[in-house]
């Protein structure tokens, strides 16, 4: 089988997500296509998978012209697509999930999960995928959901597969398995699209290496002949350095003591149980671990935004276990939030009323029941300037401005002011390579002013770079440390511990 | 994600701590209650009939010695609230509360009747009858919102059956008013189901609309043409069906089978509704739409067809729900005679969350406080009916702010589907 996308642009109003791009997929190959969040491979690849249809262009299948009416069409045709947020229903099982849309039944239309467990388990004989057919996917932790995609995909019968960023919610190892899976899909004789941002994955599992920009395909590559500096700077657009340039590690004293802290998600299972750490000025805290090991909530309870089950939260020898928000805000705490569209920002509200949110009470902006907008305005317009958030002006709607720029927005809202701790959730999460390289740079900066900060990152790389201390969170506990008094940070130790391997 | 729990001897702070301690208060609170004022009531006793004299098979009357039973009432309360309190967490909080407010509401009912007589099969009777529009309307609220299009407008469609139902009855005999109202039930679930899928109307507001625009029409109607021709509303009833030998069963005979037809639709349809739900193809889809219509579309499942199905099959059950107030009760139409029960629905169906089986099974415990209320009223009790007519929607209250027991909503409830 072979797929040829031809000329193929997308809109989406004025924004051109795809323009006149030309790709073509090969059974028992593994083709990679490479670009920043935003460059267009998701957008592309929902064309191929039927879910948007194209603006121009077209898709050759076996060099037959195809049109994809609906997902269904695709399907039909053969093109499966794991989605980067995975389709799946949570309250189903997996044996539900799998068959939805083409499930065998019996008479009066009754659905045969009887056979629908049996199918499941045969296609993970055939593949060497263990899933248990009749657990519900929301007890399932991501990278066997991850595999549940795959099955689905593979019960549809699928020549061609799309992965969309597969491995940005699996730790090392689990990448380690899926890069097996990839590869005994790819002796099956299956076509594979592998779609990520991240260089070493493209160079160690792709066949052939296509490079996305603004749209377009700038560039080609084959692992073994392109290296990654060449690749990055097709992807970017520019030369890039990786690295992050900082002083020398001096830690001042303790500012935040977490000690036996306990806190519970909604249905009271424990999401951080009995943890401890400690934060000190001048030093930047990493944690790692794979999403959904009470990260979240242990930035929220530090936040102040989630209730504290047990245990204490000290800073500067101030309990602040019960305090709220707005207190923590008043000591000089400062919170990047995990989810800038949800929590970070209010996409109706204006640049100058976000950069407000946490400080409208202050005299310098309101007198008694009246709003200072003026002193709003120019402080927003100051703090934009001093950040580098690119807006056309302070009046222009949050929600208009690219990602990057929201964030950095956030960065400003919190950082614009005498901050003493930081804490930031995914701070660099779905950001092209310059505002990540900017919001490194600020949070660097804020060490070297003397803050405490405490990061957390699903991305390795990311924690490794910028971090004095790294700790690794595993249902709920710190499991290991690593960097200053603890063992020298490793790639594949931390990883070991991010899967709860004992260290 | 599972994850071992936290050694015993550290007390934390959690939901169902809470939880239970907001269910012992309550039980404490019911159990001084009882003894207080329900126990105080002097010697005597009260008597429950359970069979009339013409019953095939006739039990003797139940005889409740009332001081006697609300003191023990009240003693179990408070074991039940004590012990809640002091286990925390790890009891039933759902059973013992349920079993407790059962308790004070028989404690209740002996106080009511102290010293005369009450016909039990009687009142269930009544509940089972009056409880059938809101199983009907919360059905009709289980398959809408089951594929995440939220039903406000349940109440109006309940009345347009029923208008239409004594508008056709009395053109076309029983029948006819029964398949007009459901017609006409399925076609105003339709025009839902193209306002909010096709034309993203609000839910809320779309349900609001067609509520007021019913009530409208209907209310003109039955004050302008109902009042100069009266043939034009004046529906026969459907006679009560007894089920041979079933229906000699004593106490639940009577309750559940010597009915008419509307019982036994009612009881069929939660029943086919499971089914359909819970164990086909067409069920798991739809289930499938209502938490996460984006994976069924990439598996191409047609949201928005499902949608519009389902909505208009709701439509038809709350037309066939509506017609019962006509047809199977006065056979006739009033202004505004459905009175909020469509809202009462809606409350059924999350008290009952979201299942066919357990919104019948609210639409029960409202039904039996919407009769309790109307026969207390003979019995003239010292405490206003009305205030025993409440407690069920202060539970619904209670359930949905999700104080005891969260009830968990088809994820994408409410929330329109837009197609890229």
């Amino acid at each position: 089988m072979e797929i040829e996308l031809r000329g193929i642009t997308k809109r989406f109003g004025e924004v051109v997500a795809n323009s006149d791009v030309n790709l073509t997929i090969r059974a028992g190959e593994v083709l990679g296509l490479l670009g920043e969040n935003g460059a267009g491979k998701s957008t592309l690849m929902n064309v191929l998978s039927g879910l948007y249809r194209p603006d121009g262009g077209e898709i050759l299948i076996d060099g037959k012209p195809v049109q994809f009416r609906g997902p269904g069409d695709a399907i039909r045709a053969g093109i499966g697509m794991v989605h980067q947020h995975f389709m799946l229903v949570p309250v189903f099982t997996v044996a539900e999930n799998v068959v939805l849309g083409v499930e065998p039944t019996g008479p009066v239309d009754f659905l045969d999960l009887k056979k629908a467990r049996a199918q499941v388990r045969e296609i993970n004989e055939t593949y060497g995928l263990e899933v248990d057919p009749d657990e519900f996917i929301e007890n399932l932790p991501v990278g066997v959901q991850q595999r549940v995609e795959i099955i689905k995909v593979l019960f549809r019968s699928a020549n061609a597969i799309i992965f969309d960023e597969p491995t940005a919610v699996l730790t090392p190892q689990e990448v380690t398995e899926f890069f097996a899976i990839v590869k005994s899909l790819r002796s099956a004789g299956k076509a594979i699209v592998f779609i990520t941002h991240k260089l070493h994955e493209i160079l160690e599992v792709a066949d052939r290496i296509s490079v996305l920009r603004e749209g377009r395909i700038v560039g080609e590559g084959v692992p073994g002949k392109t290296t990654d500096l060449e690749l990055a700077e097709m992807m970017v657009g520019r030369p890039v350095s990786f690295n992050v340039a900082k002083k020398p590690f001096s830690p001042g004293p303790v500012l935040l003591d977490v000690q036996h802290l306990t806190v519970l998600r909604e249905n009271d299972a424990v999401a951080v149980n009995d943890l401890s750490l400690n934060v000190r000025a001048g030093e930047i805290v990493g944690i790692a671990g794979v999403q959904g090991n009470g990260q979240s909530e242990l930035v929220e309870a530090l936040a102040g935004v989630r209730r504290v089950a047990g245990g204490s939260v000290m800073f500067q020898g101030k309990d602040i276990t019960g305090a709220s928000a707005r207190d923590r805000h008043r000591l000089g705490m400062a919170h990047i939030p995990e989810d800038r569209q949800r929590t970070g920002i209010i996409a109706a509200f204006t640049v100058a009323e976000n950069m407000v949110l946490d400080t409208y009470y202050d005299s310098r902006f309101s007198h008694g029941l009246a709003m200072d907008w003026q002193a709003v305005n120019q402080n927003s317009a100051a703090a934009a300037a001093a950040f580098d958030v690119r807006t056309p002006s302070v009046f222009e709607k949050a929600g208009h401005l690219s990602g990057g720029n929201q964030q950095k927005l956030v960065v400003a809202r919190e950082l614009n002011r005498d901050t003493k701790l930081l804490i930031a959730a995914q701070p660099t999460r779905g950001l092209d390579v310059g505002s990540i390289e900017y919001i490194h740079k600020r949070i660097v900066d804020a060490r070297e002013e003397g803050d405490g900060i405490l990061i957390v990152s699903s991305e390795l790389d990311e924690i490794m770079s910028l971090c004095d201390r790294i700790l690794v969170m595993f249902k709920g506990r710190v499991v290991a440390e690593f960097g200053a008094a603890g063992r020298p940070a490793n790639k594949n130790d931390i990883g070991l511990a991010m899967a709860g391997v004992a260290a | 994600m599972a994850i071992e729990t936290v050694p015993a001897n550290r007390k934390l702070d959690t939901q169902a701590g809470r939880q239970s301690r907001i269910a012992a208060v309550l039980l404490i609170g019911l159990s001084a209650l009882t003894a207080m004022v329900f126990a105080q009531v002097g010697d005597g006793d009260a008597v429950f009939r359970l069979s009339r004299a013409t019953d095939a098979i006739v039990l003797p009357d139940l005889a409740v010695p009332a001081m006697e039973f609300n003191y023990i009432a009240a003693g179990i309360l408070a074991f039940l609230g004590v012990r809640l309190w002091i286990r925390g967490g790890s009891g039933r909080i759902s059973l013992s509360l349920g079993f407790g407010l059962l308790l004070a509401v028989a404690a209740f009912l002996v106080w009511a009747t102290v010293g005369k007589a009450f016909s039990l099969t009687g009142m269930l009777q009544a509940t089972v009858v009056r409880a059938v529009p809101i199983a009907l309307g919360a059905l009709a609220g289980v398959l809408s919102e089951r594929v995440a299009v939220t039903n406000i407008a349940i109440e109006g469609m309940l009345l347009a059956g029923a208008f239409t139902g004594a508008l056709a009855g009395s053109l076309l005999g029983g029948w006819g008013g029964v398949a007009a109202a459901v017609v006409v039930g399925g076609l105003f679930g339709l025009l839902l189901a193209a306002l909010v899928v096709t034309y993203r109307v609000d839910q809320i507001i779309a349900g609001v609309v067609i509520n007021l625009f019913v009530l409208g029409v209907t209310s003109y109607v039955s004050s302008q043409v109902f009042q100069e021709y009266r043939f034009l509303n004046n529906a026969p009833v459907f006679r009560v069906i007894s089920i041979p030998l079933l229906s000699d069963i004593p106490v639940i005979g009577p309750v559940l089978f010597q009915q008419n037809i509307f019982v036994y639709g009612a009881l069929i349809m939660v029943a086919v509704a499971t089914y359909y739900l819970f164990y086909t193809r067409s069920g798991l889809r739809a289930r499938a739409v209502g938490e996460h219509p984006r994976a069924a579309d990439t598996l191409g499942i047609d949201v928005y067809r499902i949608r519009y199905v389902n909505v208009t099959i709701a439509g038809m059950v709350a037309g066939f729900g509506g017609a019962w107030l006509t047809l199977g009760l006065v056979g006739r139409f009033d202004e505004n005679m459905t009175g909020g029960r469509g809202f009462i629905a809606l409350a059924a169906m999350i008290f009952g969350r979201w299942h066919p089986v357990g919104a019948l099974m609210a639409a029960l415990i409202f039904g039996f406080a919407d009769s309790l209320q109307q026969k207390l009223a003979l019995l003239q009790t010292p405490i206003p009916a009305e205030f025993l007519a409440m407690a069920p929607y202060l539970a619904t209250i209670v359930v949905v702010a999700g104080l005891i027991g969260r009830a968990r909503a088809p994820a994408a409830d409410g929330k329109p589907y837009i197609k890229e």
